[in-house]
């Protein structure tokens, strides 16, 4: 997509969210879009590091619930408005991404997973036993009174999550087309290679890590305000992390639209599954998706896209 | 001094095996060295310590008069360094021509450099006789385009210094003969150029002077037929 039409699909799909607001008013609609909508966030952040510079992170919950919990930790010791905690989240998850981004120095592949892994399990023992934000038993969280001009809280926190959405989407395509994103593409092809060819590859790794950590956290910002109620074990859930790879699998990681073409061809139909059949199936349907696009379209929707397209003269 | 590149008292030890030990090299400007030597004798290892994949043990390694010792494998490429591998090592998810806006990109360094990369890429294709395949990925070359694209994308930045591990391995007599055709070219434009090659005869065509290595020793140095001449290197890796 060239950039005069990406920015105006990106302005249409901006409208069309405020045309939605105004418009609709039963407030599931808002609640399913906003599950969207965040699945969406942490799949693009994901695809950041897995997808463009190769490193496969398990331990995307973790970020995620980092981001909630700051938004917890700020609401009861500051009551700060919601954007400052979006940005403390912004920067406290980056920070935790910067420290990632030096475990690449000495584990690649699957042991980079693992310590991804099991820095989320740290990090949830952590929150576990830490009383003010809730412990292990969790916390209550109020919806502050005023909401712009729109309708409900939840309307609101839909338009914000659709903002920061269109924000991550257009961070990742700079990322991705850019001097920076052949370089992160040359760390995922073959490291020493692109190291050899003048790619300062770990500045270009901790800037991967810092993004997709700082994106991650933004996507959990809204989430306490969003459930009303946070505990532990739904912040680091292990499915978000699932989600999170899945999404950009079955997308396409090696482009920036495959995690969004992943995010809600998935995340809608978990919704309407949810709805119409139960929420224990959703979990099945992504893991039968994964499976299929793993051995079936290893390169996602994408891949089968770009495969039509060329067979076509 | 106005060696290129110094390779002063050059020791790698892995765990208890030494692989290379007390090496002291000087390459001019210009010239073309052979390096050659049995399976294992450290010829990589050498070069992994001078293109940086490898941290040496002991010793320095001077390039330009300046001690690179220390520094990280893209910043000596950006001074100049460059190499292709043994086993080539394309960036396969991108085309032929995005292989080499890569290294154009990063060891170029100014904004103006990064704007040309792309044009700069396709002559350097051309010289390599790669332009038909510049939008092809990578991943489907053939043997010899691969090895093709190596040397390119080692040679895309205009380094002071090359490297070629290997380049000939695995080709027939008429493409061993288009490689050097291409090699010679380069060091026409004054590149000074380093060849690791088991292809005796090619080393012999190519090399000014021959360097032999054998268990991490330098073994032998002199001029291709001092080499070929000497009893050492008989013993260790002609076989004679």
């Amino acid at each position: 997509m060239r950039g005069r039409g990406f920015w105006a699909a990106m302005a249409a799909v901006l409208a069309a969210g405020l045309a939605f607001t105004a418009l609709a008013d039963n407030p599931y609609y808002f609640n399913a879009t906003y599950v969207v909508l965040q699945a969406l966030i942490m799949a693009v952040a994901w695809n950041i590091l897995g997808g463009f510079t190769g490193y496969v992170n398990f331990g995307s919950a973790a970020f995620f619930a980092v981001g909630a919990y700051t938004t917890i930790f700020l609401q009861k010791a500051f009551d700060l408005p919601l954007p400052l905690m979006i940005l403390a989240a912004a920067l406290i998850c980056g920070l935790i991404g910067l420290g990632v981004g030096y475990l690449t120095l000495r584990l690649k592949g699957v042991y980079f997973a693992i310590a991804t892994l099991a820095m989320g399990i740290v990090l949830e023992t952590l929150v576990n036993n830490w009383s003010y934000v809730g412990g292990a038993k969790g916390t209550y969280m109020l919806t502050p009174d005023e909401h712009l001009w729109f309708d409900s809280y939840s309307e609101m926190l839909f338009m914000v999550m659709l903002i920061l959405a269109l924000g991550s989407i257009a961070i990742s395509r700079a990322l991705s087309s850019s001097r920076l994103g052949r370089g992160l593409a040359a760390i995922r092809d073959d490291e020493l290679a692109a190291e050899c060819s003048g790619v300062p590859t770990l500045r270009l790794k901790l800037v991967s890590t810092t993004v997709m950590g700082a994106m991650m956290g933004v996507a959990g910002a809204p989430y306490p305000y969003f459930v009303t109620y946070v505990d532990p074990l739904s912040a680091f859930n292990l499915f978000i992390a699932v989600n999170a790879i899945a999404m950009p699998m079955i997308g396409g990681t090696a482009h920036w639209a495959g995690p969004v073409i992943g995010a809600l061809l998935v995340g809608s139909a978990q919704e309407v599954i949810t709805v119409t059949i139960s929420s224990e199936l959703n979990v099945l349907l992504v893991g039968i998706m994964l499976v299929l696009f793993i051995t079936l379209a290893p390169q996602g929707i994408v891949g089968l896209a770009r495969r039509h397209w060329r067979r076509r003269p | 001094m106005s060696a290129l590149l110094e390779v002063r008292g050059l020791a790698k030890r892995f765990g208890g095996f030494t692989a290379l030990e007390g090496i002291t090299l000087e390459v001019a400007p210009g010239e073309r060295l052979g390096l050659i030597g049995p399976n294992g004798s450290g010829k990589t290892t050498l070069i992994n310590c001078v293109s940086g994949a490898l941290a040496n043990d002991e010793g320095r390694v001077v390039f330009e008069g300046r001690d690179i010792t220390r520094l990280p494998p893209f910043r000596r490429a950006r001074l100049g360094i460059a190499r292709s591998f043994q086993i080539p090592k394309p960036f396969r998810s991108m085309s032929v021509l995005d292989n080499l806006r890569v290294p154009l990109e990063y060891a170029a360094g100014t904004r103006a450099g990064q704007r040309r990369a792309g044009d700069e890429a396709m002559r350097v294709l051309e010289t390599m006789g790669l332009a038909a395949r510049a939008e092809q990925n990578s991943a489907g070359l053939t043997q010899v385009d691969m090895r093709k694209l190596e040397l390119a994308r080692a040679m895309a930045a205009q380094p002071r210094l090359l490297i070629s591990d290997e380049a000939m391995a695995g080709l027939s007599g008429t493409e061993v003969d288009e490689m050097l055709e291409i090699l010679f070219k380069l060091n026409g434009t004054g590149i000074t150029i380093i060849m690791i090659e088991h292809i005796m005869q090619a080393v012999m065509r190519f090399s000014q002077r021959v360097v032999c290595l054998d268990a991490g020793h330098i073994i032998c140095e002199g001029t291709p037929d001092q080499t070929v001449a000497n009893a050492d290197v008989q013993r260790a890796y002609l076989g004679a």
